[in-house]
């Protein structure tokens, strides 16, 4: 440790990559708080509130985690990572875990050794456009300008989608989903271009969000999920299961209202006793308290809750649930079994 | 009697070299050398192991796998199916585009300053020196995105173009200024028209040797031959005859609305004019106090003396001050250009696909190959800004004091 501690102030592009590999579980726990990368701001997924404090659908399994290690779902502190910055970030131990609306690619996963733990949003790259163009398709668009944000895997989709229907493009290179809104805005490119959640909770920041269109093509499979370092089974472990637990916690119908009930003694389901912790050793066999879910849970609710919440049909974003329905719904969730 | 024997030579002794001062710096020196290489081989020993810990090698693969992206300014064929190492040639030759541009300018500015701020005239001195403080004292990264949002926010988009009565109309019919850069027509170069080029080169070298003659002809005797319209017209008379001989080979590729776009003619793109446009007022600042400060340096003796042999002040200016002030502005101007071309780095912030953007930014990230692409990307910096000093060295070798 300490020469990644040393090397800390030399960092020159990654040179202490892989340097805190294992016992990430115990750093945090020493530490006492949970280093999160989260995006630099996307409402609904992940943004500071008018107070500061950092809300949104990724935030809330950064929050779950943190419950879940340390008790307290407050104990987070967020780093905000652009596209570009994220994966250094995660690879030089400066973040614990990175839950920024990633795609889980082969290349990801196995080359840039990272772990993927699971998946909490399955999403697909749309395309939005402002009304008065009067395009209804993603083949109408020929010649247009592109924006989008660079160092993310929809900037391949879109030169793959462009270049399979034989289509011109001028893309425009953005650091940030706020600059590439600005210029978007601005009329600087006709199109802009990200995942179909992204595009929704751009959408809602803008003064007139009727004034824009999301086109029906999905051009791409985007399985967003957290992720963390290679090599550290332990620790990806405990992110993976956390979020397994806000997923059967939906299933099993345990919610934050009724959770207090439900863990103060064991009931009739071995299952739910099992995940919150009255019945067998679950939370040791991770290092973790018996009652590790429990505090997970209520620390924002369930699955269904922290996406009704943040980006459900209530909310401005009003993103469906789709593919992001329990199995037993006909949606993809689908836990393995606490046991 | 005395015997004259020489002073006795003193042996070399380990303790001399803490002693004597005529080892010591050399001892300290070693030390020194010592303690740089052992860290520099902890720093890389350390790297190496923790690569391996993580499971990762250095390797220069990737490059020959292709790039699936595509890149807005290409000055070679390029598609996302080309490879990372032709992204990255694109992004050397949009870096060298934008300095040289920008290196071209900034040196017009600069200059014009320069002169300006030593006029006789109050306004035209403190506007200058205005111009100066402001642009030299904010970063440039600022002016960069200062400039291009004014463009972005200021000029029409190309659809403020369609309809009948648009909000937005082309200069003379040919030239648009939207929000995503200027279109311009482009040349066609038809069969024949190398001829008209060759004219026009030949023209140019024409116009030097007239000016040369018309010198020599004024040394000699006294005579003084008009220069301005006879160099006009040796540069463009021949060449617009022979263009008008070939049969018109050259036509102009109009800019027309077409889709989302302007297609057709010659597109520069808002990142490059405003990543040009910016490095050049800023750098154009410093340079100026270069060229200040070298004025300044020629003694006012040289002013008098020309003054006094009844030269008009543009002349002093041009055939004695200057020439005797590049002595002073060339080694500074070097460091400006250096500057101007590492600057070029900040190209991202408005989307302008430098190396930076291309190697440092996209490729990087697509294949997660960061110590690879740093240390290119550091040796290309190394390489040009090498290069760059080296003819500049040259030049200065030129103009510098001839020592006889």
């Amino acid at each position: 440790m300490k020469k990644s501690v040393f090397l800390g102030a030399l960092t020159v592009a990654g040179l202490t990559a892989g340097a805190a590999a294992a016992a990430t579980l115990d750093d945090v726990k020493a530490r006492g708080t949970l280093n999160c990368g989260v995006t630099t701001g996307l409402v609904g997924f992940a943004a500071p509130d008018s107070n500061g404090n950092w809300d949104g659908f990724d935030v809330g399994v950064c929050r779950a985690v943190a419950a879940a290690v340390l008790g307290d779902p407050q104990a987070v502190e967020f780093v905000p990572t652009t596209g570009k910055t994220r994966f250094t970030a995660l690879a030089s131990g400066e973040i614990d875990m990175l839950a920024r609306n990633t795609t889980w690619t082969f290349s990801r996963d196995v080359d840039l050794k990272f772990e993927f733990v699971g998946v909490n949003y399955y999403d697909g790259q749309g395309f939005m456009v402002p009304k008065e163009l009067g395009v209804s398709s993603a083949k109408d668009l020929d010649g247009a300008t592109v924006c989008i944000q660079t160092g993310t895997t929809t900037e391949l989709n879109l030169a793959d989608y462009f270049r399979k229907n034989s289509m011109n493009y001028e893309p425009v290179p953005i650091e940030t989903n706020a600059e590439a809104q600005q210029q978007y805005l601005a009329g600087a490119c006709d199109v802009y271009t990200t995942d179909a959640s992204g595009l929704a909770a751009t959408r809602a920041a803008f003064e007139d969000p009727s004034a824009h269109v999301l086109l029906p093509e999905i051009v791409s499979k985007e399985p967003l999920g957290p992720l963390v370092r290679h090599g550290d089974n332990e620790w990806g472990d405990v992110v993976r299961w956390t979020l397994n637990a806000l997923i059967a916690a939906e299933e099993l119908g345990v919610t934050s209202a009724n959770i207090a009930d439900m863990a103060s003694a064991a009931g009739d389901s071995p299952e739910i006793n099992r995940l919150l912790g009255t019945e067998g050793n679950l939370g040791e066999m991770l290092g973790l308290e018996a009652d590790w879910a429990v505090k997970a849970i209520s620390a924002g609710g369930n699955y269904g809750e922290l996406f009704e919440k943040n980006i459900g049909e209530t909310t401005p974003i009003g993103l469906a649930r789709g593919l992001n329905a329990q199995w037993t719904d006909g949606g993809l969730l689908y836990s393995p079994p606490f046991r | 009697m005395t015997t004259l024997t020489d002073p006795p030579q003193e042996s070399f002794r380990p303790s001399m070299l803490l002693n004597d001062t005529r080892y010591r710096s050399y001892t300290f020196q070693f030390i020194a050398l010592i303690v740089l290489i052992s860290i520099i081989a902890y720093l890389g020993y350390n790297l190496v192991l923790n690569l391996r810990a993580a499971g990762l090698n250095i390797s220069y693969e990737f490059l020959g796998e292709p790039a699936g992206y595509d890149i807005n300014q290409t000055l070679v064929e390029y598609t996302s199916r080309s490879s990372h190492l032709t992204a990255a040639i694109v992004g050397i030759l949009n870096t060298l585009l934008v300095a040289f541009l920008a290196c071209a300018t900034a040196t017009i500015f600069g200059v014009i300053a320069g002169v300006l701020r030593l006029s006789n005239n109050w306004l035209v001195r403190k506007l200058m020196a205005g111009y100066v403080e402001a642009f030299r004292n904010v970063p440039v990264l600022i002016w960069i995105i200062i400039i291009f949002t004014i463009m972005t926010a200021v000029l029409p988009a190309p659809r403020a173009f369609r309809g009948e009565d648009a909000d937005a109309s082309m200069i003379l019919g040919s030239i648009a200024f939207t929000n995503r850069g200027v279109y311009v027509p482009m040349p066609i170069w038809g069969p024949g028209s190398m001829v008209v080029v060759v004219t026009f080169i030949l023209s140019i070298v024409g116009v030097f040797a007239y000016r040369a003659y018309a010198k020599k002809l004024l040394f000699d005797t006294g005579k003084l031959l008009p220069m301005g319209w006879p160099s006009l017209a040796i540069l463009f008379v021949p060449s617009i005859l022979m263009f008008f001989i070939m049969g018109q080979p050259i036509s102009l590729d109009y800019p027309e609305l077409g889709g989302f776009n302007f297609s057709g003619g010659l597109q520069i793109g808002a990142p490059l004019i405003a990543l040009w446009f910016a490095l050049s007022i800023y750098t154009g600042a410093f340079i100026a106090e270069n060229v200040r400060a070298g004025i300044l340096a020629v003694s006012k003796g040289q002013t008098e003396a020309a003054a006094s042999l009844g030269l008009r002040p543009r002349r002093i200016m041009n055939l004695v001050i200057l020439p005797q002030a590049l002595r002073v502005i060339i080694p500074p101007l070097i460091s400006q250009y250096l500057n101007i071309t590492k600057n070029s780095s900040l190209a991202i912030a408005v989307g302008y696909a430098d190396i930076t953007a291309t190697l440092g930014g996209i490729t990087l990230n697509q294949t997660g190959r960061a110590i690879e692409c740093v240390l290119l990307l550091m040796l290309f910096y190394l390489l040009i800004s090498l290069g760059i000093s080296a003819v500049m060295n040259v030049y200065n070798n030129a103009v510098r004091l001839k020592e006889r």
